[in-house]
């Protein structure tokens, strides 16, 4: 592959850290060399964000050290605490959340902390030819005179990826940087690090997606409760030797019974729904939704899933077409209504959208039946029934949590998930808006997930499931459907849609697989 | 008709111009410290106390710029305090501004009733005079407007200039305007974002401290309560008039100047007929205005008001 002699370019050894009485990272031992592509694996909690954190010098590490080769290949001892020292030995960070200034265009973004900060003018007269020989090395091309908000997430994290690269970073780490893209996005990031570190660049790839760290990385390195657990050569492992390791346990595959579809519950005909301020409004919209049957819509967030969803849980309303919900027309909806219809709705945003942080788990639960008996009596909110309910879902839906009257925003993201879905599901509805339902969550929260909503559909709810994640939408839907720029593609049975050909629709390129190179 | 006649008189413009002076220096302040992601509740104090301190320091025997620099400093200082209590503290900028304009403001009346526990007439100073620059000033209308004022106004000219230079074309400036935005890409290229919040917020008070001295030392060589009479406020609103650029804010400043020129001039041609009151509301009603005009769509900087915490993210 690489024909530079690797040569190691980072060692840690030791490193702890302690949060009170959680130690994230406990006595962490990595090594790194040039021109490697190293994946950092683990799930949610597992301490990769916190370890490289400690590198960039954000956070100090209560002990252990780093070393960093120096420019003729010594490791030398970085001072901990100081990202500018982080910056000068070389290492460069690309975040999970871009650090970008939004109003800036993406040549001052890149020059910003290159000069030293007291010059009285900018020295910017090379600055140009130097990014375009850059861009030009490393197939990283951007508009650098845009403004980043203007800027597609695929440009942005390029932009980011530059700014390492200028200055000077021979060790990139990288905070799941697949998040965000397209898998067309994705497979261009990775060309682009396979070729940066056939040039000798050393890459760390943190990810908790095992099909990604399979394809770029040469080793990985797992990480579980803030301990290395595994480190092992990409090529003598598999999917699902990763998965067991990263888990702890084994990790039952999720399977989709064929089940025929019922009488159809959702028809929207020529729908159009409003944007919100700065929002992708929804065109034209044409579904059918049935019984036992999950329709997955596929898209990069923003092509107008907020309308959509809007529209189901009763948020917005449609200002052109008819939607049919339970074989009658929708007129003034609103959310509480849509709730009585028997709607189930899992919201994007858990902690914004579906629960309130500050009340207790009980209260969280009967946020969409208060009005009911026996929770309600002449105006009164019934305690009792409420907590007995309350119990029920944690019991039933396996909530970790010290009881009814835990503080629902301590609940961790993966448990707040299982609250929101034990409230939701154990009313049984017909019609379920699942919205981004297990983003964030770790994998054993995942496969719980699915495995609720396949157990809905089993009983005969339609499910509306509209992910970014591809792997899921075809674990899950018997139909896909792709929204792009507010438009609604024609649904596909699974069956018959690949990967590649999801990114494409997800890209703007109509439907079409014969456009893949 | 009058109305015109008023607008070409030299004395109208000269008169907007000396109003606008120390909104000019009180907007150029705020501008910078929000550009930085702070908001400076505590302009109006520091203003007041800028007046004290300018005024005080003639009156006690201080040269002029002695007492300008004095009083610039007086408000570096409650801008450091309101930074240590902001920035790193991440205390509500809201609360805190509010405080430090009440504490300022009651520290300056306080002071002022200590050396002078009894006058009835507030004591004058021998204040800036008017410094005309020869040819220059000899242009009709805009000429005594622009170029026959006291140095204090060619001071605020200049600091339009010196901001708005500093702001776009230095790299301190970068990374400032990179702060209000973005602190996390501040701190991501080792630059720290406490220090650089800090100093801004200390810059931005200083430029307001001058404004108040302006008061005393340019416009009415006297110190007296109530003084200030909201002149702060109105820079807050002058900042978002003129989303956050140096040259709008002049724009908007001399815009304000103008109103405030003018409905001192109606007041005295329309006589008795009108509550005088009436005239006094009209700057003000003009301004809301204007903002509503101006700034329906204004970009704020986007980690305005967000406090940053290392780390967090």
């Amino acid at each position: 592959m690489s024909n530079i002699t690797p040569t190691p370019v980072l060692r840690l050894q030791g490193i702890t850290k302690r949060f009170g009485d959680l130690v994230a990272n406990d006595a962490i031992d990595l090594e790194l060399a040039s021109g490697e592509v190293l994946a950092l694996l683990g799930e949610n909690g597992a301490g990769k964000t916190t370890l490289m954190n400690i590198l960039f010098g954000h956070y100090t590490a209560d002990e252990g050290q780093i070393e960093v080769a120096d420019s003729e290949g010594r490791l030398q001892p970085l001072p901990p605490g100081n990202p500018a020292a982080a910056l000068a030995a070389g290492i460069g960070m690309v975040h999970q959340h871009f650090t970008l200034a939004d109003n800036l265009s993406a040549f001052d973004n890149l020059v910003l902390g290159t000069e030293p900060l007291w010059r009285p003018w900018q020295k910017l007269g090379g600055a140009h030819a130097r990014l375009e020989r850059l861009m030009a090395d490393s197939g990283l091309t951007v508009d650098l005179s845009a403004r980043i908000a203007d800027l597609s997430v695929g440009e942005r994290q390029r932009v980011e990826i530059l700014k390492a690269l200028y200055r000077g970073a021979r060790i990139l780490i990288l905070d799941e940087p697949t998040a965000v893209l397209t898998p067309q996005e994705t497979d261009r990031l990775f060309e682009t690090l396979r070729r940066l570190a056939a040039g000798g660049l050393a890459v760390v790839f943190i990810s908790h997606k095992l099909h990604e760290v399979l394809a770029i990385s040469q080793r990985v390195t797992v990480l579980r409760g803030g301990k290395v657990v595994a480190s092992l050569p990409t090529a003598g492992t598999d999917r699902a030797q990763l998965a067991e390791t990263m888990v702890g346990r084994a990790i039952p595959q999720t399977v989709r019974e064929a089940l025929p579809p019922g009488p159809a519950i959702l028809r929207l005909h020529g729908v159009s729904v409003p944007a919100e301020a700065g929002r992708t409004p929804l065109r034209n919209a044409e579904l059918t939704l049935h019984r036992h049957e999950i329709l997955g819509i596929a898209g990069v967030s923003g092509n107008g899933q907020a309308a959509l969803s809007n529209l189901i849980s009763g948020l917005a309303r449609h200002e052109d077409g008819e939607v049919e919900l339970f074989g009658q027309l929708l007129r003034d909806a609103n959310p509480s209504r849509m709730v009585r219809l028997g709607v189930g709705r899992i919201p994007e945003d858990r902690h914004h959208d579906g629960v309130v942080g500050e009340m207790a788990v009980w209260e969280t639960v009967m946020l969409e039946e208060y009005y009911r008996a026996p929770y309600q009596r002449f105006g009164f909110l019934q305690r009792a029934a409420a907590r007995q309910r309350a119990e029920a879902v944690i019991r039933n839906y396996e909530v970790k949590c010290s009881g009814t009257e835990a503080v629902t925003k301590l609940l961790s993201g993966g448990n707040m998930q299982k609250l929101i879905l034990g409230r939701v599901l154990d009313r049984e509805p017909s019609l379920i808006l699942a919205n981004q339902p297990t983003r964030g969550l770790d994998v054993g929260a995942v496969t719980y997930v699915h495995r609720e909503l396949l157990a809905a559909r089993q009983r005969g709810a339609a499910i509306l499931l509209i992910s970014e994640d591809l792997d899921e939408l075809l674990t899950l839907s018997d139909r896909i459907a792709v929204l792009y720029r507010g438009r609604l593609s024609a649904s596909l049975p699974t069956e018959e849609v690949t990967i590649r050909q999801l990114g494409l629709m997800m890209a703007g390129h109509e439907g079409e697989a014969g456009h893949a190179a | 008709m009058e109305i015109v006649e008023i607008l070409l008189t030299a004395s109208f413009w000269v008169a907007a111009v000396r109003i606008a002076t120390p909104l000019i220096f009180g907007t150029l302040g705020e501008l910078i410290c929000e550009r930085a992601g702070v908001l400076n509740l505590g302009i109006e104090g520091i203003f007041t106390m800028g007046a004290l301190v300018g005024w005080m320091a003639v009156f006690q025997g201080a040269d002029l710029w002695t007492g300008v620099i004095l009083a610039a400093l007086v408000g570096m200082l409650f801008g450091l305090l309101h930074g240590l209590l902001t920035v790193p503290l991440g205390l509500s900028q809201h609360v805190t501004g509010i405080g430090i304009t009440l504490l300022a403001t009651s520290l300056a009346y306080f002071t002022y009733r200590m050396v002078l526990p009894d006058s009835d007439s507030p004591p004058r100073i021998e204040a800036f005079q008017p410094l005309p620059i020869p040819l220059l000033s000899e242009i009709p209308v805009i000429g005594p407007a622009f170029f026959a004022q006291t140095p204090l106004t060619y001071l605020a000219f200049l600091s339009i200039a010196v901001v708005a230079y500093v702001l776009y074309r230095t790299p301190l400036g970068l990374a400032l305007r990179t702060v209000g935005e973005n602190p996390a890409a501040v701190e991501a290229q080792g630059i720290d974002v406490y220090r650089l919040r800090i100093g801004a917020v200390m810059v931005g008070s200083g430029f307001m401290a001058v404004g108040g001295a302006f008061l005393t030392m340019s416009a009415f060589n006297a110190f007296f309560f109530e003084m200030v009479a909201g002149r702060g406020w109105i820079c807050i609103a002058l900042v978002v008039f003129a989303s956050w650029r140096p040259a709008k804010a002049l724009l908007g400043a001399l815009l304000f100047g103008a109103f405030d020129a003018f409905q001192v001039r109606l007041q005295q041609q329309a006589g008795a007929g009108l509550p005088y009151q009436l005239f006094l509301m009209m700057p003000y009603l003009l301004s809301i205005l204007a903002l509503i005009v101006m700034s329906r769509r204004a970009a704020y900087p986007k980690a305005l008001l967000v406090p940053y915490r290392k780390g967090e993210r």
